[in-house]
């Protein structure tokens, strides 16, 4: 479905040096990356604000031409093929509404349909089936403007999909929405890749989208590919340690188990850390041995903390910090 | 670009209907700024008049041979700004990222730009054009034959399509100069205001540089030279009062190349 082989993008700044003179500089957006996705994938892309993140994805649509390497979505070259991709792609910016402002949502998707050429009968039973999943009956009639962030989110997203595209790719879709704005964003997108095998190719810097909806994550930082993977093994790699929280019978000092530090304590609750090679049933063990335990949770690494990790031994921001760096897949 | 002519003119239809529709939810707003076109353009239109009340020739012209010159330009002006006018707003797009929104549709940009904000008002910049148009036609001092009255409609339409050009030109330097709105709105709008009087009344120097630097002049300069039998100042070939429709396919192309190279080295906004 797509295909990115070398990819690089540079920019040419022109800086000011002097009165009049510019320097011309090079800055490379995105520096030589290759991943493939194929149908039906769902895949999250991350990285920090100015990764290159948004560069990759304007090349995938065509909106910008690649400085060297290939690209090949749905089979075409997005920068010579654009129009033609743009029948096959559906493409939402969470930042930016591809509606008529002045419209009514209805009259907008009605535009929609004549843009790109879907037969009528066809857009009317995908209509009524995109107004089903994203509740778009209560606002159909309202013109686009005075619509709240999360109905226009929707509303974009049914007009991305009203063609039926093979791949739906999303910049933050969830960026400033609301909590339930949010769960019916991600229950319409994980149904959409589920029931009909919609390719989803998403950004965000929303870490819940990625738990809840991303079995394969791309990590870009500073132009590079640095992680590529299921989120499994990104919490495995990138180190994050694991967390027992135990309540004891009574406060006491900090309890001594081999290999185990302890973060915190708060009268009988210990918050112990345990390393990647620890055993928490041992660790377990060892502690009900010596001590009275009432109540026992083991909790995983967050997915903030174990990319903040990635984002932090990458640029090294904490200089007594182990560089933890994934296998890049570069 | 679209796939054939025909889907273009279309699909340019649909957008201009859409955003008529859309204007048409204010009609105070919309009547207003009709009526606001229509008077200041007619302005334009009154003080050619005045001027020719005091000084019945202007470098040699004649009121209605003059009003012919202002009225063809004009019209040539006002509808090619009505086709393409919004182009001179790529820049603001492009600052606030909104073309990428653009360029995911199967549609050409050029035209979603084109047709950005269409309204009957818009129209309000033809009525004066075509009023001082028909004024000076019957009054032209001219024999009529085939070729004179053909060349008219062609001469507005060769003009149209080479301010168009000009339009879509002044759009696709926006690429390189994002800030450009400014820039760009000297030569088109100078450029008008250029050709609505006779040539003789500036320099020569300046007539010879605008007659081959910017080919404006053959909007309708040299082709009404032809209408109104006239010599030419500058002795050109006699070929080149037809040249107009030849001008005009030539910026057209100039503006489809540069246009084209600018989208290739569009380079967005980060967003």
């Amino acid at each position: 479905m797509i295909e990115v082989v070398d990819v690089v993008k540079t920019f040419t700044v022109r800086r000011r040096a002097g009165r009049v003179r510019r320097v011309r500089t090079e800055a490379a957006a995105v520096e030589g990356v290759s991943f493939t996705v194929g149908r039906g994938e769902f895949v999250g892309l991350l990285g920090p604000n100015g990764a290159g993140k948004s560069t990759t994805i304007k090349m995938l649509t065509g909106i910008l031409t690649p400085t060297s390497g290939t690209v090949r979505v749905c089979g075409l070259d997005p920068a010579h093929r654009r129009t033609a991709l743009a029948r096959r792609t559906g493409v939402v910016f969470g930042q930016r509404t591809t509606l008529w402002w002045d419209l009514p949502l209805r009259d907008s998707l009605a535009l929609v349909r004549r843009l790109y050429r879907v037969e009528a009968a066809a857009h009317r039973a995908r209509l009524a089936e995109l107004t089903a999943l994203l509740e778009l009956g209560p606002f159909l009639d309202t013109p686009v403007r005075q619509l709240s962030l999360g109905q226009r989110m929707r509303g974009d997203l049914a007009a991305a999909l009203l063609h039926a595209p093979e791949l739906l790719v999303l910049d933050e879709p969830t960026i400033g929405l609301d909590v339930v704005s949010k769960a019916t964003v991600r229950g319409f997108l994980e149904r959409l890749n589920a029931e009909r095998g919609t390719t989803i190719l998403l950004t965000t810097h929303d870490l819940g989208d990625i738990e809840r909806l991303c079995p394969r994550v791309m990590i870009i930082d500073r132009g590079r590919l640095a992680y590529d993977g299921g989120l499994e093994r990104l919490r495995a790699e990138a180190g994050g340690d694991r967390v027992l929280v135990v309540e004891l019978a009574r406060p006491g000092p900090p309890v001594r188990v081999p290999g185990v530090t302890v973060d915190r304590v708060e009268g009988p609750r210990q918050w112990l850390r345990l390393p990647r090679s620890a055993n928490a049933a041992q660790v377990v063990a060892a502690l009900a041995g010596g001590h009275e335990v009432r109540d026992i949770a083991l909790r995983e690494p967050g997915i903030e903390e174990v990319v903040a990790r990635l984002y932090r031994g990458e640029r090294e921001y904490r200089p007594g910090a182990p560089a933890q760096r994934p296998a890049a897949a570069e | 670009m679209a796939d054939r002519p025909f889907d273009a003119v279309r699909v340019y239809a649909l957008l201009a209907w859409t955003w008529i529709r859309a204007a048409a939810q204010y009609p105070v707003s919309l009547a207003l700024l009709t009526l606001g076109t229509a008077v200041v353009t007619s302005l334009d239109a009154a003080a050619i008049v005045v001027l020719f009340g005091h000084a019945p020739r202007i470098a040699g012209f004649t009121a209605p041979e003059v009003l012919f010159l202002y009225g063809t330009s004009s019209l040539s002006f006002a509808v090619s700004d009505l086709l393409v006018g919004t182009t001179e707003l790529l820049g603001r797009h492009i600052r606030e990222g909104s073309l990428d929104a653009m360029l995911v549709r199967p549609v050409s940009p050029l035209i979603q730009i084109a047709t950005e904000d269409f309204s009957v008002r818009r129209l309000g910049k033809l009525v004066p054009a075509g009023l001082v148009l028909g004024y000076a036609l019957p009054r032209l001092d001219t024999a009529w034959t085939a070729g004179r009255v053909v060349l008219v409609p062609v001469l507005v339409l060769a003009g149209v399509a080479i301010f168009g050009g000009i339009w879509v030109l002044a759009g696709a330097v926006q690429f390189v100069l994002i800030d450009g709105a400014g820039a760009t709105k000297s030569l088109t709008y100078g450029g008008a205001y250029l050709t609505q009087y006779p040539l003789t009344m500036f320099a020569r120097d300046l007539v010879r540089g605008v007659t081959f630097v910017v080919p404006l002049a053959f909007v309708n300069w040299m082709p009404a030279l032809y209408v109104l039998d006239r010599p030419d100042p500058l002795g050109l070939p006699g070929a080149a009062r037809f040249a107009s429709p030849a001008v005009a396919v030539l910026t057209c192309g100039a503006a489809a190349l540069a246009w084209r190279a600018g989208l290739r080295r569009y380079r967005s906004t980060g967003s």
